[in-house]
């Protein structure tokens, strides 16, 4: 078995690699990739368009937010199906009995993270909110929001992130999430363009609609790191303790 | 309304994030919001198959965040296209969803009880999904959509038993290798052409003539593995059988219809769309002996369809033929074989629906599909009966049921392409086929068992109690869905012309051969 | 052999980026298919989806370029280093468009977006395959694809087959099921002298099945069940937690 899929693994891989000769140098401008009108349109037009300095972002949530909007979908679908598909744990009282962990949360440990987490936490608002102009946004800061609670659940124990972040009120935030990424696009649907048309909205903000898109695309990026942070901790709490949500870990 | 195409894929967005918020209050209404939403979705399909069919070019464009294409390069926005193809087989997803969804009361409550918000939730997410991946016109946020798609089914089928989850996990194996290799086939076309946009791609391609190119080819060759894999077209149906019959009942009744139909909606797209008649059929060497896998495919899948002793199980290898007779209706590069695999899309749906559907009711009420446990069916549910014997009718191709128009395309397709190899398979399945049903027919209905003991007293009887065969009708909200999906059955088989006269205007500027191709 | 214009030249140098990723989509694509455990096999569907973004990542690249940001000069909120008329603050030029020569400055940021994607699907991908893992560990107490497929086609064929299959596994406890049980006995014994990790996992599976006896859920019952009357002689391993073995 193991020799079959390597021989065919090997054909896979000699069919790729006589592909490769026909592919342009590595790094050459004129690549058609790189030199195509919808690249030059983006390197060009988004300062124009967005006023958006970060082209990523731009690209990311505004010219491209519907894969935006379904990426943030599959983080909610992930979090629901791992939350239910772990649900209902095993009810046998003896194997409880091997998760239980027992010792003390650690002082040098839990009082580093008392001091950490909240710089942690507002680093994370930095990159969220930064991410029109350095690398960041939504999914990078969301995760590490996401992250700070996780640490929380690895000093002390779960109970203690749980008493902090419940289960269902994660599920609320990344529905919340959904909503306000959606929400926008339908307010834009509602002032007459299309979905996810953002330059519509300044027919009730008192921006330019250059400057409107700017400001949509940080309330869109605002509901996608809502989603990612609640659906984070909620694959942790659900894989780490097999669906149960107790100690352990 | 001029945006509806957008709201196809909105109302169950809108629907699941509702179920997962309100579910947490109160179970009780994911049922009557999925419903709604499912109601409002196939209204919005209904509308935008109406568009395209009016609009002077017979399709709608809608580019989402208003990057319309006088003032912007094309590829700048993402774009909803929805021709005739698109859009018909937009309703089938959302019609389908809906049956799904009135049906779905009772088998929810009894399989995953207490899970009712997430699963609701997830059934609304994968229909939006699908329908999303019959509209898109831009290639990776189809990647996206197929990855929507597919991680709501294994999350759908993994919520049921154990068995259940450990059929998911080869599903996600296999399942994620046929996603990846698109996306790099996506990728190869990115390097090569520059644009996503499926439009695009292919005007790109014939403006710069890259037909011959190794990369171009190599990424046909990933695209159509990757959709293969997805669409378990033998030998990468490996995951079928047991995903599908060990699934939850109404998981088994959304999949099964639409999940492997959509890829090969794909696949079409993708020959059609984005790499051209031109590239796909007359540039590609190889594609011309695709009919004898295909050939080998509906063989093996049928005859392993005769080896099953339950129904589900039965049910998921005819549909393993199914994707062979449209994966062979594409592949022989033919006029009346690409009407006959579209318009197979749409029945096998259909058929496929109302069988599964039944399937699901007689587990209900018999607690088993095992073969053994079927005896005096007719007399205790006939309506049901009839139900799934429409559906098996369909399949087999009687008239006026759908199924026979769409095998009497694929036929004629075949003769008229000189392609005997797939019209001989094509009989000869159906042979397969009339064998199955008749025998669960005979074993519903006559007084045999298994080992051919008589066990009745003569004519008529059954060898059953009384109280066997009393009346036990399903529950009305699983039998109505069923009545209404054979009718569907039906009534698609009576009105074909009108379904095939869209299927020839889209088909109309691709300019297939209508006769013999390959000399 | 490396000179310009040979070819490999051509194929090694020029396009490196492309050979790597091939090599570590073949280690994905091979440990997805052929290794045994599950939890092996997802590491390899990481590492296929990996090699995927960077060739994707790759593609975007702009020999002299900098990242997709504007630069100070072309930043649309960005402000000349000269001062306005009243001397006192910095002219701001606003947003326009970039002239042609200024472009091939920056790389191509639509493969990294698209990346982005990529990435928080691959994770999601990778959530849900773990949970099913554990669900599938809760149920047949293994993540070993062949003991998995043992005991799956255990239960199937005793649901399926019957009253007549299930007879001569309970008249027969020592032989478990004729010779379908005979080879899993011999396989057993052999795992359990060369592959030195698996006699504590199999022994801690065991100890668990029997004191899981009395537990009627789902499959692992009836699996259970059949071992009871196997009079196999089993060392009883101290309780470790489940931490220790990965």
């Amino acid at each position: 078995m193991k020799k079959a899929a390597f021989i065919l693994v090997l054909c896979i891989g000699l069919l790729l690699a006589w592909a490769a000769k026909d592919f342009p140098s590595w790094g050459d401008p004129q690549s058609p990739a790189s030199s195509s009108p919808v690249a030059s349109h983006f390197i060009a037009n988004t300062g124009v368009d967005t006023e958006v300095p970060n082209m990523v972002t731009a690209v990311l949530a505004d010219y491209r937010g519907f894969d935006t909007m379904f990426e943030t979908v599959v983080v909610f679908i992930a979090g629901l199906a791992v939350f239910s598909i772990l649900r209902g744990g095993p009810k046998n009282r003896t194997r409880d009995r091997e998760f239980v962990v027992d010792f003390e949360p650690d002082l040098i440990v839990t009082n580093t993270v008392r001091l950490i987490v909240p710089v942690i936490q507002i680093f994370a608002l930095y990159v969220l909110a930064h991410g029109h102009v350095s690398p960041g946004g939504g999914f990078q800061g969301g995760v590490a929001m996401g992250a700070s609670f996780i640490l929380i659940a690895l000093s002390w124990d779960l109970k203690t992130a749980l008493a902090r972040f419940p289960i269902e009120r994660c599920f609320t935030v990344a529905a919340l999430g959904i909503v306000i990424y959606a929400g926008i696009g339908l307010l834009s649907l509602f002032l007459g363009g299309e979905f996810l048309d953002y330059a519509h909205l300044a027919k009730i903000f008192p921006v330019s609609p250059e400057m409107a898109r700017y400001h949509a695309m940080l309330g869109v990026e605002i509901g996608v790191g809502f989603t990612v942070t609640a659906i984070m901790f909620a694959l942790y709490a659900s894989l780490s303790t097999d669906g149960r949500m107790r100690d352990g870990l | 309304m001029s945006d509806s195409i957008v709201w196809i894929v909105l109302f169950p967005l809108f629907g699941a994030v509702a179920c997962a918020l309100g579910g947490a209050m109160s179970k009780k209404i994911c049922y009557p919001v999925s419903v709604l939403s499912m109601l409002a979705t196939v209204w919005v399909s209904v509308d935008t198959l109406f568009q395209a069919i009016e609009s002077p070019v017979h399709e709608v464009s809608y580019i989402l965040g208003g990057w319309s294409l006088d003032l912007f390069p094309r590829g700048v926005g993402i774009e909803f296209r929805a021709d005739l193809l698109g859009a018909l087989i937009a309703l089938v997803v959302t019609g389908v969803g809906l049956i799904v969804a009135l049906y779905s009361k009772v088998p929810v409550q009894r399989e995953t009880p207490g899970k009712e918000p997430m699963y609701y939730g997830l059934f609304l997410l994968q229909i939006s999904g699908l329908a999303g991946i019959a509209l898109t016109g831009d290639a990776f946020n189809l990647y996206v959509l197929i990855e929507v798609a597919a991680l709501t089914g294994y999350g759908l089928i993994a919520l049921g038993t154990n068995r259940a989850a450990a059929a998911t996990f080869n599903y996600i194996i296999l399942g994620t290798i046929g996603a990846s290799f698109y996306l790099l086939g996506v990728g190869y076309l990115y390097l090569k052409t520059g644009t996503l946009n499926m439009v695009g791609i292919r005007e790109v391609i014939e403006a710069h003539g890259l037909f011959d190119s190794p990369a171009m080819q190599v990424a046909f060759v990933l695209v159509l593995l990757g959709i293969l894999i997805k669409m378990a077209f033998f030998p990468f149906h490996a995951w079928l059988p047991n995903a599908y019959c060990h699934a939850p009942t109404t998981t088994s009744c959304l999949l099964a219809p639409l999940v492997t139909k959509v890829m090969i909606y794909v696949m079409i797209r993708m020959v059609l769309t984005v790499f051209g008649v031109e590239f796909s059929f007359e540039s590609t060497w190889w594609t011309e002996f695709l009919p004898w896998l295909v050939v080998v495919a509906i063989v093996c899948a049928a005859v392993m369809a005769l080896a099953q002793r339950e129904i589900k199980r039965m049910l998921a290898y005819l549909i393993v033929a199914e994707v062979g007779y449209m994966v062979g209706g594409v592949w022989i590069y033919n006029y009346y074989g690409l009407i006959g695999s579209v318009f197979h899309i749409i029945s096998d749906a259909c058929m496929t629906l109302c069988l599964f559907l039944g399937a699901g009711i007689i587990l209900e009420k018999c607690k088993t599909t095992h073969f053994n446990g079927l005896r005096g069916l007719f007399a205790k549910m006939p309506l049901t009966m009839i139900g799934f014997f429409i559906g098996g009718f369909s399949i087999i191709g009687l008239p006026p049921t759908c199924g026979f128009f769409s095998k009497w395309y694929l036929i004629t397709g075949g003769m008229v392409s000189e392609r005997w190899e797939y019209m001989i398979t094509l009989m000869f399945s159906t042979m397969v086929m009339v064998v199955l049903f008749f025998r669960l027919i005979e074993r519903i209905h006559l007084a045999v068992d298994e080992s051919g003991n008589n066990l009745g007293k003569g004519h008529g009887d059954l060898g059953l109690t009384k109280q066997q065969t009393r009346f036990d009708e399903a529950p009305l909200s699983m039998l109505i869905p069923l009545l209404l999906a054979a009718s569907v059955v039906l009534l698609v088989g009576v009105y074909n012309q009108e379904v095939v006269n869209q299927i020839e205007v889209f088909l109309q500027p691709f300019n297939l051969p209508t006769g013999v191709k390959y000399e | 052999m490396f000179e310009d214009g040979s070819i490999f030249n051509q194929l090694l140098v020029e396009r490196l980026n492309y050979f790597i990723y091939v090599v570590l989509l073949l280690i994905g694509l091979w440990a997805m298919i052929a290794k045994n455990n599950l939890i092996k096999k997802l590491i390899g569907m990481s590492i296929f989806q990996t090699a995927i973004i960077l060739f994707y990542v790759s593609i975007g690249v702009k020999e002299g370029a900098t990242i997709p940001i504007y630069l100070p000069e072309h930043d649309p909120h960005g402000s000349h280093a000269q001062l306005d008329s009243n001397q006192t603050e910095l002219l701001s030029h606003g947003a326009k468009v970039l002239e042609a020569s200024a472009v091939p400055n920056y790389t191509n940021p639509l493969p990294h977006v698209l990346m982005l994607t990529a990435i928080v699907v691959g994770v999601a991908t990778l959530g849900l395959a773990l949970s099913v893992c554990l669900r599938i560990y809760r149920g047949y107490g293994t993540v070993e694809e062949d003991e998995l497929l043992e005991k799956l086609e255990r239960e199937d064929s005793r649901k399926s087959g019957g009253s007549n299959k299930r007879r001569p596994r309970r008249r027969t406890p020592a032989n478990k099921g004729g010779p379908a049980g005979q080879s899993k006995r011999g396989q057993t014994t052999e795992k359990t002298k060369s592959d030195k990790p698996t006699p504590r996992r199999r022994q801690a599976s065991k100890s668990r099945t029997k004191t899981n006896g009395p537990a009627k859920e789902q499959a692992k019952s009836s699996n259970r069940e059949n071992d009871k009357p196997k009079p196999v002689k089993r060392r009883r391993p101290a309780r470790k937690p489940k931490e220790d073995k990965s």
